[in-house]
Formats: structure tokens, C-alpha cells, sequence
């Protein structure tokens, strides 16, 4: 259990205080891309700069460190009680030690007690696997993006959106439009097609789990992910929302069952701060590797 | 780059145009929602705060106490400036600000205050809570803290080269209302 609880400390000053290599590649290359002199580049250069200084102080790469998002891949027989008790605590401690800012406030009373602890905080999914390995992956999502994302239901003649891939196309692109460089961009969208309102939501975050340079192994989805990655780039919208060549760092998508009723699509926003780490765990509670 | 000095004068500012790049260095005031709510509905600062000439930074720093008293700013990147639009005007035309700091943008009113009294809106780049907090040498003095908790209080930060970007200016300009009209047309050939 202590052991455990450690592990999960550092699981979590890891992920505030430091960006996983994927991301950082992609920020370096989003820099070599802006134009010399411009004010994206400067955005751009700034970020990295506090990526580095992050790392280097063990603090938070943002200040806002975001929902704490748990998930947790299990072998049959774990204990889930005993792991959400340790997640607590070491939510608790990481808190205590400036890792993570007292960001849970009850909804309720507006009260803050700076524990991070709370219903809903922090956020546990679980699920088991048919192998022995438990692998904990973790996400810290801002506010600021968290309040760019949108869902839409198809069709939608707003934006004559049929209940098709273009239609999807077409209301992906119109979050994009809508967050401008409000999401903290460059940013990175994780996307559901179809389920229900809650099933939606939930798995387009789960698409950020996904390493930012990996391919959709279904083909129409690699292909809107491309599309909508290249066509966003195209529009100027910039880091920060300051004009430029990069607007989205990544687009990962993914697809679940709809009822023939109902066909949403969901579009999380995660910022350029994108926290996002994971360990594999021995038997003891030790952490064995990153996965990130 | 353009360097940018406290107590700003309106004739600095009147010669900032959107897009431009200052460093500013002097005192910067912090302030956010409870604030800007207090301050527009008639609330005054305690005697001595002025902030005529100044500059108001959306932000609720992290700040944290030494064992020898003094105040270290851990982390001071911008919040999101669109919820004090209410109030922002107001507070721009009533307490003689030269700028305010945030990002995401604010919308029309506070756009036609920054022109009528000589004002800009200055973008800081979102999430950089380290490089920001570098930028702070000392913090000289914080007001209301006990009324509204330090995120929220009024905290006066004497910074150095702070970066940011005039994304709305004092002539009627924004960066945000130009560059969403231009994507929307660049998403609509794209359609
Ligand atoms: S959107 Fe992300 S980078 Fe921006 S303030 Fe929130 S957490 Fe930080």
C-alpha cells in the first residue's frame, strides 16, 4: 500500500511538472514550422522554455493542473478499493508538495478545501485485461481547454452536417473554429463518434491516451484524422490563437456504437500543457517502467 | 520587441498597434473575478493603491510564504480574461488603467473602453506559469487577501521583461476579431 502510494506520488509529480517526450516532439516541430520573427514562434518559444524550466524545478508546467483522471488497466482480482484509498493519498500528498494546486472546489458551497479530494476527484476508471500487468495511466486536464470542448448532434443544419464522415468532418472543424486559441492552442483534439452523451465524452478522452504520433489502424479514421489536422493547420488560427502555422499539434479520433436514434460527436480539447503519463506496476506496488 | 515601463502614459500606449511584442517591466497588479466584480460594483482599493498608469493582469498566482516572511511566486500565467468582460470598462475608464494582461481576448466593450481612454489588451502566452513567474522580482504588497483568498487578491508583483502581446489596441484594432474572421473564411473554401 505504501509502496503503492509512492509510486502514484510520483505518478503524478511527473506528469505536472513534466511533458512526455511525444509532446515535446511535436511542439519542436510545430516551432521549426512557424515563420521566423512572428509572434507564433515567439508564443512557441516561450512554451518550450517553460516545459524546460517545469522540469528542471519539478514544478507545474501550468499552474491550472487540471481534472485528475485515473485509468487504471487491471488484472482480474485486483483490488480497486485498495488502489482508489492509495490514489487519495497520494492526491493528497502530491497537493500538499505544490504539484498539484488546490483545484476542486465544491460545487455546492464554492468551497475549496485544498485537499483535491472530493466526489468526482479524483476521477478513477477502471479496467481489467486478461494479462497480469497493471498499468496506470494518468491525465491532468486543464480548465481553460476543458471549457472548449463541444458536443454535437447529427445532423446538425447549422452547419448542414450530415449523419455521415463529412458531417463529422464538418462539426470537428466548427470546434476548431469556435475554441480559436481559447483552448491555450496549439492543442491537441480527442474525438468520439457516436454513443450516448456520457459514453461520448468519456471515450473522446480516452483518445488521449493514445501516443500523438501513432496511427489509426481503421482507415477512415486515420483519414479524417489527417484531413482534420492538415485542414486546421490551414486556417491561421495559430498558437494562442495569434495567427500562424500551427493550430493543432494532433487529432485523435475514435468511433462506438450510436443508437439509430441518436448520433453525437464529441470533441475534447486538451491545450499544449497536455500532462499525460503512465506507469506500469509490479506485484508490489513498485513502478517497473513509464509507459510514455 | 518594444520595452514598456510603469506608470505608463497614454502616449505609449496610443503608439501600440495589434501584433506588436512588449516586455514590461515595473509594478503589475494582479486581479480576477472577485475583484473586477467588487471594484465595478463600487469597492475601492485600500488608501495608497493607485492604479492610474498601470496594468492589470488577469491572474491568480500561486504565491507562497518563505520561513522568513517574504512572499515567492510560484506560478503567475494568465486566466481567461472573457469572464471579467462585465466589468472590465468600467474598471478601465474608472481606475485610469494603460493595460490589461490575460488571454483568450476580450469582446467589444472592452475593446471601445481600450480606444476611449487609452488602453490596451495585452495577451500572455497561456499555460507558461514558470517563465511568467520568473519574470516577477518581488512581490511589493498584496490587498484584499483576507477578504478573497490569494488567487484572488490584489497582489503587486515588481516584474522584469514580462512578455506579452497587444492583441487589442487603442484604435479599434483586435487581433481575436480579425483572425476568427479570417479562419472562418479559410474553413469555409475548405467545406
Ligand atoms: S488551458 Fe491548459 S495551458 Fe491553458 S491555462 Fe488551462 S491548463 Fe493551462
Amino acid at each position: 500500500m505504501r509502496v503503492l502510494q509512492e509510486s502514484l506520488i510520483e505518478l503524478l509529480r511527473r506528469t505536472s511538472a513534466e511533458m512526455p517526450e511525444d509532446v515535446q516532439r511535436a511542439i519542436a516541430r510545430a516551432l521549426e514550422l512557424e515563420r521566423q520573427g512572428t509572434i507564433a514562434e515567439s508564443a512557441l518559444k516561450i512554451i518550450e522554455r517553460n516545459i524546460e524550466l517545469a522540469r528542471r524545478k519539478s514544478q507545474p508546467i501550468c499552474q491550472d493542473t487540471g481534472s485528475i483522471l485515473f485509468y487504471a488497466d487491471v488484472p482480474v482480482g485486483f483490488d480497486e478499493i485498495a488502489f482508489a484509498a492509495a490514489a487519495r493519498q497520494a492526491v493528497r500528498q502530491a497537493t500538499a508538495n505544490g504539484w498539484l494546486r488546490h483545484n476542486s472546489v465544491d460545487t455546492l458551497t464554492g468551497r475549496n478545501d485544498g485537499t483535491n479530494l472530493g466526489p468526482g476527484s479524483p476521477a478513477l476508471h477502471f479496467h481489467q485485461h486478461p494479462s497480469p500487468g497493471t498499468d496506470v495511466r494518468l491525465i491532468l486536464k486543464g480548465g481553460g481547454c476543458e471549457n472548449v470542448g463541444s458536443q454535437y448532434s447529427l445532423p446538425c443544419e447549422r452547419l448542414e452536417a450530415d449523419r455521415d464522415l463529412d458531417g463529422c468532418r464538418k462539426v470537428i472543424l466548427d470546434a476548431v473554429v469556435q475554441a480559436q486559441g481559447r483552448g491555450c492552442g496549439p492543442g491537441v483534439l480527442g474525438v468520439c463518434l457516436g454513443g450516448d452523451r456520457a459514453t461520448s465524452y468519456a471515450f473522446s478522452k480516452t483518445q488521449f491516451l493514445r501516443l500523438l504520433d501513432d496511427r489509426n489502424p481503421v482507415p477512415e479514421l486515420d483519414r479524417l484524422e489527417q484531413d482534420i489536422l492538415h485542414t486546421a493547420n490551414a486556417l491561421g488560427i495559430g498558437p494562442m490563437g495569434f495567427g500562424g502555422r500551427t493550430t493543432l499539434l494532433g487529432v485523435k479520433i475514435g468511433a462506438i456504437n450510436r443508437l439509430p436514434a441518436s448520433f453525437f460527436v464529441s470533441v475534447s480539447y486538451m491545450c499544449w500543457a497536455y500532462r499525460r503519463q503512465g506507469v506500469r506496476l509490479n506485484p508490489d506496488g513498485g513502478i517497473e517502467r513509464w509507459l510514455y | 520587441m518594444i520595452p514598456l515601463s510603469f506608470p505608463l502614459t497614454e502616449e505609449h500606449i496610443r503608439a501600440l498597434r495589434v501584433g506588436d511584442e512588449i516586455e514590461f517591466t515595473g509594478l503589475l497588479f494582479t486581479g480576477r473575478d472577485a475583484v473586477h466584480k467588487y471594484l465595478a460594483r463600487g469597492g475601492a482599493l485600500p488608501p495608497g493603491v493607485d492604479l492610474r498608469g498601470g496594468i492589470l493582469y488577469h491572474c491568480g498566482p500561486v504565491v507562497l510564504k518563505d520561513p522568513d516572511g517574504a512572499w515567492r511566486v510560484v506560478a503567475a500565467g494568465p486566466t481567461t480574461s472573457a469572464r471579467e468582460e462585465p466589468y472590465q470598462a468600467e474598471i478601465i475608464a474608472k481606475f485610469g488603467l494603460r493595460g490589461v494582461i490575460g488571454k483568450g481576448g476580450m469582446g467589444e466593450r472592452t475593446l471601445a473602453a481600450c480606444a476611449a481612454h487609452g488602453c490596451v489588451y495585452l495577451h500572455a502566452v497561456g499555460g507558461a506559469a514558470q517563465v511568467l513567474a520568473e519574470c516577477v522580482n518581488r512581490v511589493r504588497a498584496v490587498h484584499l487577501l483576507e477578504q478573497f483568498g490569494a488567487p484572488e487578491a490584489v497582489w503587486e508583483f515588481e516584474v522584469e521583461r514580462f512578455p506579452a502581446v497587444v492583441t487589442m489596441d487603442a484604435h479599434g484594432h483586435s487581433l481575436h476579431r480579425d483572425i476568427e474572421a479570417a479562419s472562418r473564411a479559410e474553413l469555409a473554401k475548405r467545406l
